[in-house]
């Protein structure tokens, strides 16, 4: 039998403002079998999503699809129109996205949207239609399916709206179940759970075509992967051979920079291993400590009797789900919070507690570098008037500085008149990096500063944070809700649930042997590239 | 299974567009209406400085000889039951009816400006009473606040402008209010507390320039609104009075003969339409660029 789906020669192109036309996907080709699982891997940009939204006629509306041909279960989509497309969808090929909160009307209970595709697709007759909605629940691991099938979308967690939006895909049984970063965004037990799922699904017959940017993700679970980069195909073939013996150097990067337990101590943004500068830590110079630290918002305890210390030139991972808390400790020691309870010290200063005109003139010694860098530029700002607004400094003393701080972040002079909005999102991180460090602050608080960049990306900052650090004796605060990257960076490791700090200690001690039970599941639930 | 729009970014600027253009606006292009819009406003800036350069006739040169004549060679839009060329009037008319909603669109964006960012800086409890107070005035509709205003005064060009502006402030005032708190819990200025600037610092170098930047583009827009509702107060007699020539006034005084002379009466009253017509067009097309840019 035929291959469920022959793409051949596939070209997308976008008509461009100003730049002339992208040229997304540039002329690629690949089959997935029936009963297959199929990854496509690669970072922003690469062209990874619109290749598989083209698959269902979704690639955009001002997208132009060529291609020498175009087969989903047989049927040649070439001249395809909308009406067809849409038979097409749900019925050969479901379709799950990202953010399942976008993807479900907001104002349809899940069983309205998920009957909805049944009755699309006329499956069933109206009569059993409750039933079959809650099997299909039942069939994603929903629990209390008849209850959940009642509620709204905003009404359920990300991994049941993500579970709720894969039963609506799978509604009308198509052979095809296209996922696009089904389990980015969500926390690591929430996607292990969610790619058991897959997995399940794909046992049952069902052919999966998967889209990450996160090798390790599809490792465990794709047949094949095909890694995309600037709309080609560098290399395709099995997973297994892919990451243990990469022949693209572009594969090889990718899999040199995701940072894991093996690559600590290691720089990430170089495919031959080369080791880190030593730290300096002093354990005899406490720069920043919390004690007992509370905080409630309504009745929810969000910070839990919170006690920690950071040593000078000390990294201090804080790693938990979204709702740990993490980001209140984060806010707390930035003193942006007040606690209700618990103090901080920053050195021997008195941190909490004090007004605020008492804080300003030590502000400088507590830096903070967040996760979305653009939201926390002055959009009115160029690069230099950013990085020197923390500075003490006038006229060309000023100017100087700030070209040392952007050099010492791999950017430069050139930069200078730039703005913010025309740079990527590892050269913003960058920015940030440098406004950060240019008042020589003893702590940095980093709140999830890679998580919103590619891994290649993330390799670079990571390694420039830890040349900071090595270099400056400056102590990190690195929240992150990535076991991988705290797992490569941190000294010590401080492990939150629901606002308390279940386990803390040496990073190699509590990964190794995890004493706590909740340490111990978040470990379980790292998907590994097994290699 | 749905594929929902993502949701439209809601920003204070799109609070006073209450038709929003759905067409996401392609690069560059060359847009006639917008072309026509611009030309009619250099017009009537014109007519505003040197209304001498487009008639040479007095406005209020009354001729009972050619009175209630249509529009011909010699009298372009026409003339009225005095025989005065309504052309020459609806020149000279611009003037009263710019300098008016100029001049009330400035105050009102001044003190709705002020008390906006008062409110939106201040502790919860003064917002709370400041953003009640503009929410009162904003129940009432625009024209029957100015209308009191006038109650109270004589009624003139001054008292015209100061209704006027006392009946758009309100808008202003919570735009703003809205945008300084926008401004306010933002990245980037949570970063700046984090260098150690003073709140007054805070205020002159991150809030302050952030929340005005709209303002300029939302007063253009605003400046059609108040010249129609100057026009529409001084139609009513609380403007300017005769035998000046706004255009209010003059659609006033020309509507008894409308049978027989719409010209007196149409003509002013389509070239008001057009004015604010091109001043929205303008002033939208500012705001997308504006919008586009952040």
């Amino acid at each position: 039998m035929a291959a469920l789906v022959t793409v051949n020669d596939l070209h997308v192109t976008f008509p461009g403002g100003g730049t002339g036309p992208v040229h997304a996907v540039r002329g690629i080709s690949f089959t997935v079998e029936r009963g297959e699982c199929v990854a496509i891997v690669g970072e922003s940009g690469s062209g990874k999503s619109v290749t598989a939204r083209s698959l269902v006629g979704l690639a955009g509306p001002f997208a132009e699809v060529r291609a020498a041909a175009l087969e989903v279960d047989g049927r040649d989509t070439g001249g395809y129109t909308d009406r067809d497309w849409r038979r097409l969808r749900g019925r050969v090929a479901g379709l799950v996205l990202q953010d399942a909160l976008v993807s479900l009307d907001p104002l349809n209970t899940v069983g309205q949207e998920i009957g909805e595709v049944l009755r699309t697709h006329r499956v069933g007759v109206a009569a059993t239609r409750d039933a079959q909605v809650t099997a299909l629940l039942d069939a994603v691991h929903v629990p209390e399916p008849a209850e959940r099938a009642r509620q709204y979308p905003h009404q359920l967690s990300g991994g049941l709206r993500q579970r709720a939006l894969i039963a609506s895909a799978i509604a009308a049984d198509p052979p095809l179940l296209i996922a696009d970063e089904p389990t980015t965004a969500l926390d690591v037990t929430v996607q292990a759970s969610l790619l058991r799922l897959l997995a399940e699904r794909r046992a049952a017959g069902s052919t999966l075509l998967l889209v990450s940017h996160d090798l390790a993700v599809v490792a465990g679970i794709a047949d094949r992967v095909l890694v995309m980069r600037d709309g080609l195909i560098v290399e395709q073939g099995p997973t297994q051979r892919i990451l243990t013996a990469p022949e693209h150097d572009y594969t090889r990067m990718l899999l040199a920079a995701v940072p894991t337990a093996a690559s600590r101590g290691h720089r990430l943004s170089s495919t031959t291993r080369s080791p880190l500068p030593a730290p300096a830590v002093d354990p005899s110079r406490t720069v920043l400590r919390a004690d007992g630290l509370h905080k409630h918002f309504g009745t929810r305890h969000a910070v839990n009797d919170v006690t920690f210390t950071l040593a000078r030139g000390e990294i201090l991972g804080v790693v938990g789900e979204s709702g740990s808390g993490k980001t209140t400790v984060a806010r707390i020691a930035l003193g942006l919070l007040e606690p209700d309870g618990g103090t901080v010290h920053l050195g021997q200063t008195r941190w909490t507690g004090v007004p605020e005109r008492r804080r300003r003139p030590d502000r400088r010694r507590l830096q903070v570098v967040s996760q979305d860098p653009l939201s926390s530029f002055d959009p009115r700002y160029t690069v230099e008037k950013l990085v020197a607004e923390p500075l003490d400094l006038r006229g060309a003393a000023r100017r100087d500085r700030v070209v040392e701080l952007l050099e010492r972040v791999g950017l430069g002079a050139a930069h200078l008149r730039r703005h913010p909005r025309e740079l990527s999102g590892g050269q913003r991180q960058r920015v940030a990096i440098a406004r950060a460090v240019g008042p020589r602050p003893d702590v940095l608080v980093c709140d999830e500063p890679v998580s919103a960049l590619d891994v290649s990306v993330q390799a670079q900052v990571l390694d420039l944070l830890a040349d900071l650090r090595a270099a400056d004796g400056t102590a990190l605060l690195f929240i992150s809700h990535d076991l991988g990257v705290i797992h490569h960076l941190a000294d010590r490791v401080l492990v939150m649930h629901d606002g308390r700090v279940v386990e803390q200690g040496p990073v190699e001690d509590v990964f190794a042997r995890p004493e706590h039970q909740y340490t111990a599941t978040l470990l379980a639930a790292l998907p590994v590239l097994t290699g | 299974m749905s594929i929902a729009l993502p949701e439209q970014a809601t920003s204070p600027v799109a609070a006073l567009a209450p038709h929003p253009d759905p067409a996401p606006s392609r690069g560059r292009r060359f847009a006639p209406g917008l072309a026509a819009a611009g030309v009619v406003l250099l017009l009537v800036a014109v007519a505003t400085v040197a209304p001498r350069l487009l008639t040479g006739t007095d406005p209020l040169a009354a001729d009972p000889f050619h009175a209630l004549e249509g529009p011909s060679g010699a009298h372009w839009f026409g003339t009225d039951q005095l025989g005065r060329d309504v052309f020459t009037r609806v020149v000279h008319g611009a003037r009263y009816s710019l300098s008016i909603g100029v001049i009330s669109t400035l105050l009102s964006v001044l003190s709705g400006g002020i008390l906006g960012l008062v409110a939106g800086l201040s502790p919860r409890a003064v917002d709370e009473v400041l953003s009640r107070a503009l929410d009162v005035l904003s129940a009432f509709p625009e024209v029957l606040l100015a209308l009191l205003f006038i109650a109270f005064t004589e009624p003139g060009t001054p008292s015209l402008i100061m209704a006027i502006a006392l009946a758009f402030a309100p808008r202003y005032g919570r735009i703003v209010r809205a945008q300084t708190l926008l401004v306010r819990r933002s990245g980037y200025v949570e970063q700046a507390v984090t260098f150690g600037l003073s709140r007054t610092r805070l205020v002159w170098r991150h809030i302050l320039p952030n929340v005005l930047g709209p303002l300029p583009i939302l007063a253009t827009i605003g400046l059609g609104s108040a010249i129609v509702n100057a026009s529409a107060l001084s139609f009513l007699g609380m403007g300017p009075q005769p035998p000046s020539p706004e255009w209010g006034a003059m659609l006033s005084e020309s509507r008894n003969y409308l049978r027989v002379a719409w010209w007196a009466a149409i003509l002013p009253g389509a070239t008001l339409t057009i004015t604010v017509i091109s001043l929205t067009a303008v002033g939208r097309r500012l705001q997308r660029r504006f919008e586009g840019r952040r």
